[in-house]
């Protein structure tokens, strides 16, 4: 039995197949900034650090005539998030229903997806430098009338070229953003979504999480996401009406090249 | 050359199991050399020829690796297997009978409930490349 002690839950192996189809299915819609920068891994619940290949200077040596360094390293970060599925609606599930409730995963699933996002993209204080607030850039205004999206995209993708980023680049929309691109037909009928995509070479990615938007080069080795367990199903405890359970996961992430992405305000 | 490194008549066999026989073939003989120039190397005195000798072991590992290499791209339960016991510190045993439960049967040895993958997560990893 490893950590997520789902062997000894009330639930049948029917049960967890279709909790952990039911999982992924929400998850990989929103897990953004998976699609978008450099994946490392699984190494394990037991990977605890990612190697900087940096060291900090000691202050003081074991003994006379030697000197010492200690090496540096960036702790992995746990995401947990918790919730509950009746019994009886698994009970159901497997008899056969279709229909069982499990809107608590699925939000469960939404909600680690978007600090999965958030971490990346803005940072988690203390834990994780993100995307955003790496990127030396000034930022440029996005606005509110989709129509206008072009020009900051645009002058965003020049910045990075300016600077000797290359592409393909690819656009990371706010949820808010994303719907008005998507409903948006320029003069002429033509979509933004394709304008864009022209302008960007490369894609455009539904974010939830992210306040605006943000452009950045995928050519790799930029954007370091290392994972130690991926995310998944455990088990937590039960009784006679609920069996509350948790989606988790272990992970650092790190910018090794600031300069590769713009943030756009809302 | 004979062509005993096939145990089924080869006209029966499919291109790629006849590939596989050959690189199991050619796993073999580098693994028996490696055991002999071990031997030699145990008894030579000559600094000379030992040298030239550790030389000619250090391609047959190089040539092993190699083999082994390709036969476990092309064999995913021996990849998945191997993946549970190499370069692992601990108890070479325990680890064996683990991959080969988490491989073959699908689970792990304690029965930890069905999942994607021997670490019992949902197997997501990289999406990069996903169009949206």
């Amino acid at each position: 039995m490893n950590h997520l002690l789902r062997s000894i839950a009330p639930i049948s192996d029917a049960n967890w197949k279709e909790l952990d189809d039911e999982a992924t299915e929400r998850l990989v819609p929103a897990l953004a900034a998976r699609k978008l920068v450099d994946f490392s891994g699984p190494h394990g619940w037991e990977h605890s650090a990612s190697s900087l290949g940096r060291t900090a200077p000691l202050t003081s040596a074991p003994c006379d005539g030697v000197t010492g360094m200690q090496r540096r390293v960036m702790p992995l970060v746990e995401l947990r998030a918790d919730f509950e599925l009746s019994r009886s609606e698994l009970r159901d599930a497997d008899r056969g229903a279709f229909d069982a409730d499990l809107e608590a995963l699925d939000t469960a699933a939404h909600q680690i997806a978007v600090a999965e996002n958030v971490a990346v993209f803005h940072g988690w204080p203390g834990a994780i430098t993100g995307i955003e607030e790496a990127s030396p850039h000034e930022r440029i205004r996005l606005g509110e009338v989709a129509d206008d999206y072009p020009q900051p995209v645009a002058g965003a993708v020049e910045r990075l070229l300016h600077n000797g980023i290359s592409g393909p680049y690819a656009l990371a929309l706010g949820g808010e953003q994303y719907q008005r691109v998507v409903e948006t037909a320029e003069q002429g009928g033509y979509p933004l979504l394709e304008h864009l995509r022209k302008i960007l070479e490369g894609p455009i990615i539904w974010a939830p999480g992210v306040k605006g938007a943000i452009v950045l080069s995928t050519r790799g080795e930029d954007f370091l996401f290392e994972s130690g367990q991926d995310l998944a199903l455990g088990y937590d405890s039960h009784d006679g009406e609920v069996v509350r359970l948790y989606l988790e996961e272990s992970f650092s992430f790190r910018v090794a090249t600031p300069e590769a992405a713009v943030a756009l305000d809302p | 050359m004979g062509f005993d490194q096939y145990h089924e008549p080869p006209d029966e066999l499919p291109a790629a199991t006849r590939t596989f026989a050959r690189l199991c073939a050619s796993l073999t003989e580098e693994a028996e050399a490696i055991g002999w120039y071990e031997q030699r190397l145990a008894v030579e005195t000559d600094p000379e020829a030992l040298a030239v000798m550790s030389d000619a072991q250090g391609e047959e590992f190089k040539h092993f690796s190699m083999d082994l290499e390709f036969l476990l791209r092309r064999s995913p339960a021996w990849r998945e297997i191997a993946q549970g016991v190499l370069f692992r510190p601990g108890d070479i045993v325990e680890h064996g009978e683990e991959a080969e439960a988490e491989a073959l049967d699908g689970d792990s040895p304690d029965d930890d409930g069905p999942s994607a993958g021997g670490s019992q997560s949902l197997g997501i990893g990289s999406l990069k490349g996903a169009s949206r």
